[in-house]
Parts: structure tokens; sequence; C-alpha cells
């Protein structure tokens, strides 16, 4: 096993139940509140590293690279998201030695959503990669070359080879589990190291789904969507895809005071955590802006 | 065959503002069968723009023609009327069509009365559906016949996005997820080893990646100039 290139590989290579969290950098340059707060909600032991959203939902916004940079200057251990949807190789392959200049170990590769979902649908769709090929130029990359050739038909050579800690994303409850599996294991045979999952509420059908995966040995982080209010739920089942929030949750939801609803939100994420603890190597905490919750859901989930 | 819809009159009465005389020119060929650039679809548009003219008080006449096909130039050789006999021509064929007469008329503004949207197939009565994308390397061969450059709104290689749900695609509820169809197919034909391969990013190259493309056949082209000799 090679030696881990971060906290994150190296928490997972060690068999801790590893936490992750995430933050989306603002439609503009007002950056600095989103780093103050994770700086004071999610600098933590418990806390391996933070994703950066990379124009999450087809939505213009501050980019993934200059948010991880920013987490990395106040100490805390980013995950660069990438989707393949706005850049092509060229982009991609620069912002991926960029980003390892910068001192970015963590990788997530992805599809994206597609411009028509967000609030640019004019533009031109690139997806001259999928999350698939993204992994290839980064296995590529750290092969020491690039996905091009020279003139002569030769590999490109780098002057410098970086090594990344490469992740994917995969959709436990998705109504056709196969060709999930199927693409999963695509994204393992090129390279992913560890994957954080689309968000999930039912342990029952994670616990089905990771049975299904067990011979899958690459770490497996189970994604959590902190669901504000009923109003969130149900817009996940309606609009989501491969999201459903079980009935149970919904209720209770439903039921809270609207003042009691963050600490309704906060113990359900706890309660999944715990209840899925067992089942996979870790979590990885979509708060949505609610950063402040992040310590409060780990002190609750109680995780070793 | 190649698919395209009418542009919206009021775009068409736009280009067509400095001109008093127009001929609008069918094909006979792919928009024909499409319904949107035939014989008849000429006739018609000719009589709504003379209608359109005279309630709007505008000083335009149209005529119309049609030839069996705008992208061969032998057939523009049964032209009935001569576009330098115009101000300009509303060409109603594809794309292909309406640029190549602008090579052959260089005199006469050649103008495109039709949106080419895509190469497709009628899958129903009245409905065309995007089959092909062009790229230049068809992958038809391991994807079960279907085609998810053309037919995934990604053009994803190796299956299905997060986008997924119930069979249907992220960006339209009514669009099939065309990686599960490629993974059912392949499934039912004994082939899902031929999603489990790993194969190297696509090489976009071949689709417009070099620029301009063209086909040539180098034994016709040789006759062709030795007959010119």
């Amino acid at each position: 096993m090679n030696p881990p290139v971060s906290r994150m590989q190296s928490e997972l290579q060690a068999g801790t139940f590893t936490i992750t969290a995430e933050i989306g950098p603002p439609k503009g340059v007002n950056l600095d509140p989103v780093i103050a707060e994770a700086e004071h909600s999610l600098k933590s032991d418990r806390i391996a590293a933070v994703n950066v959203t990379d124009i999450q939902t087809a939505v213009m916004r501050a980019g993934s690279l200059v948010g991880c940079k920013r987490l990395l200057d106040v100490g805390i251990e980013p995950v660069l998201q990438m989707v393949t949807r706005d850049r092509n190789r060229l982009a991609l392959q620069s912002d991926l030695l960029s980003a390892y200049i910068l001192g970015v170990r963590n990788v997530l590769c992805l599809t994206g959503d597609h411009v028509s979902l967000g609030d640019h649908p004019q533009a031109k769709c690139v997806y001259d990669l999928d999350s698939v090929g993204l992994l290839q130029a980064i296995a590529a990359l750290e092969a020491g070359h690039d996905l091009g050739r020279d003139r002569k038909g030769n590999l490109n050579e780098l002057d410098g080879v970086p090594t990344f800690f490469k992740g994917a994303c995969v959709t436990p409850c998705a109504d056709e589990i196969g060709p999930q599996i199927l693409k999963m294991e695509k994204k393992v045979a090129a390279g992913a190291q560890f994957f954080q999952t689309q968000a999930v509420y039912d342990p029952h059908a994670f616990e089905a789904f990771m049975k299904q995966v067990e011979h899958i040995q690459t770490p497996i982080l189970v994604g959590i969507v902190m669901l504000k209010n009923a109003g969130m739920a149900k817009y996940m089942n309606r609009s989501v895809p491969g999201v459903q929030v079980p009935d149970a949750i919904l209720q209770r939801l439903t039921d809270c005071a609207k003042e009691d609803r963050q600490k309704v939100s906060i113990e359900i994420c706890a309660e999944l955590i715990r209840e899925m603890n067992p089942l996979c190597q870790g979590a990885h905490l979509m708060t949505l802006g609610w950063d402040h919750c992040v310590p409060d859901i780990i002190e609750q989930a109680d995780v070793n | 065959m190649i698919v395209a819809e009418r542009k919206p009159m009021d775009e068409i009465l736009e280009m067509l503002a400095p001109y008093k005389k127009v001929l609008v020119l069918g094909c006979g060929s792919c928009v024909t069968v499409c319904i949107t650039g035939g014989e008849k679809q000429a006739e018609e548009l000719a009589t709504l723009l003379n209608l359109t003219a005279q309630a709007k008080g505008l000083d335009l006449t149209a005529e119309f023609d049609c030839i069996t096909r705008q992208c061969d130039r032998e057939f523009v050789e049964n032209l009935t009327k001569q576009p330098k006999d115009y101000d300009a021509v509303l060409s109603i064929a594809c794309g292909v069509g309406a640029g190549f007469l602008s090579e052959l008329f260089p005199d006469t503004p050649i103008l495109p009365g039709l949106n080419t949207t895509f190469y497709g197939a009628n899958v129903a009565e009245g409905i065309w559906a995007e089959y092909c994308h062009g790229c230049g390397d068809c992958v038809l061969g391991w994807t079960g016949g279907i085609c998810p450059i053309a037919r995934c709104s990604k053009s994803l290689l190796n299956g299905s996005c997060g986008g997924t749900d119930q069979g249907h695609c992220e960006v339209d509820p009514e669009m099939d997820c065309v990686w599960l169809l490629i993974y059912q197919r392949l499934e039912s034909l004994g082939r899902l080893d031929n999603l489990r391969k790993l194969r190297p990013p696509k090489d976009w190259s071949k689709d417009r990646g070099k620029g301009v493309r063209r086909l040539t056949h180098k034994e016709l082209a040789a006759i062709e100039e030795e007959n010119a000799q």
C-alpha cells in the first residue's frame, strides 16, 4: 500500500470511521464568510476533509479550486470536486496540476448536473470526459504523463508528477442498481480510491446496497444531506433522482415546532450516521450552509 | 435523415426585411420527409409570406420552387426559377442545402428558412427523434446499437450519471435514460462485458477536433481529374 497523500486517505487506511463535510463557494466574491464559518465549525479532529463543490447544480459561482486553497490557508484539508461538464481535458488536467501545486491532494470526480438544470441553460455542455474519463486522466498524470501525445506519437512527460487521493460518487438507492454497480466497478478500475455517495436516508436500503458491493474493497463514505424542514424532504423525494426520504423522517420534520427544526434535523443526521456506521467506512455531511450544526451532529452520532 | 424545423415567422420576416422579391426554395429530400421543407411547405410558406406582407403592408412578394436535392450540383439544373431573378432565396432545405446554394449562387443572398436540428428517424406518426450525432467514430458496435453520443444528454461513455431516474433523463422526464436502455439491451444479449471494458477517453478529433470534415473517395476523384484532362 502506498503511503497516504492526505489526512483523509490516512484515516481511511487506518480504519477510522472518516467524516467529511462540504462547503459551496458563493455566487460572487464574498468567500470570506464561507471560509470563516468552515474554520469555526469544520476545523476539527473528527473531520478529515471538507469538499468544495464545483459549480454545483450548474448554477454559476466561484470555483472549487479557490475554495480549496482558502481552506488550506486556514488549516482545513480540502476535497476538490471536479465536474466534467464545464471544462475539456486540457482544462481539467491543467486544473489538476494547479490544484496539486497549491497543495490539494483529495479529488472527487463527478460528471456534473446538466446545464439545462442550472441558471445558464444556454451554455454549451462540454463532457469531453465523463467521471470515469476524469479518473483515467488523473491516473495518467500520476503515471507521469498526460492524455495527449507529442507529434511523434510519444507520451508527453510531466515535469513533476502529482499523486492524488481520488474519489467518485455512487447512488446507493438508485432505482436501477445494476448499472450503478457496473459503473462503480469501472470507476474502481479507473483508479477510484474512495466513494462519497448520494444522499441516503434509509439504513436498510443502504445495507442492501452494501451487500451488493461487498466485492468492492474501496472505502465508502455514506452521503447525508441535512434535511432542514419537511418541504425540503418532500422536494428531495420529488426531484432528486435516487434519493428517498422515508415517511418516518418526513413525519418527524412535519410534526416538530418551527423553532425545533434545527435540533430535529441534527438528531436525524446523527441517528443516520450511528445506524450506518457499522455498514461503511465513513460519512459525508452535506449541510447546505448549516456548517454550525456539524459539531453537534458528530457529538450526537458518537462514532469511533 | 436530416431533420429540420421551420424558423419562427418573426425571424424569417426580419431576415427578409431588406428584400422585396423572394424565392422560397424547397428541397425534395430529408426535409420533405419530415414535412418541413418540401415543395408543399415551400408553396405554403410563400403563400403565408404574401398574406403576411399584405396584412402588414410590407413591400414583399414571394414565389416558390423545389428541387430534388439542394446539396447536389446536378439537381440545381432543374430549377424552374432562377435565383438571380430574385432579391433573395429563402432556402427551406437543411443547412447543407442553404450553405451549398450560397456557394453556387454567390451573387444572391441565400437565407435559411429552417433550423437544422439533428440526424434522426421517424419513430411514430409525426415524431422524429435523434439517433446519430455524426461524431465520426461510431460506437454502436459495443453499445447494443443504441448511441450514447446522440441519445445521452451528456454523451457519456461509461454508463448512467446520477441524474438517471426511473428510466428517464434528468434533463426531461419525457426523455429516456439511454444508458439504462443500453444496459438492458446488452444484458438481454448477454454482452454486458462490452460495458465492463475500460476504454480510453473518446477521440473527439473525429468529431470537430480537426476542423471542417470532408470525405474523399480517391478513385472517384482520380476519374474526375482524368475526365477533366
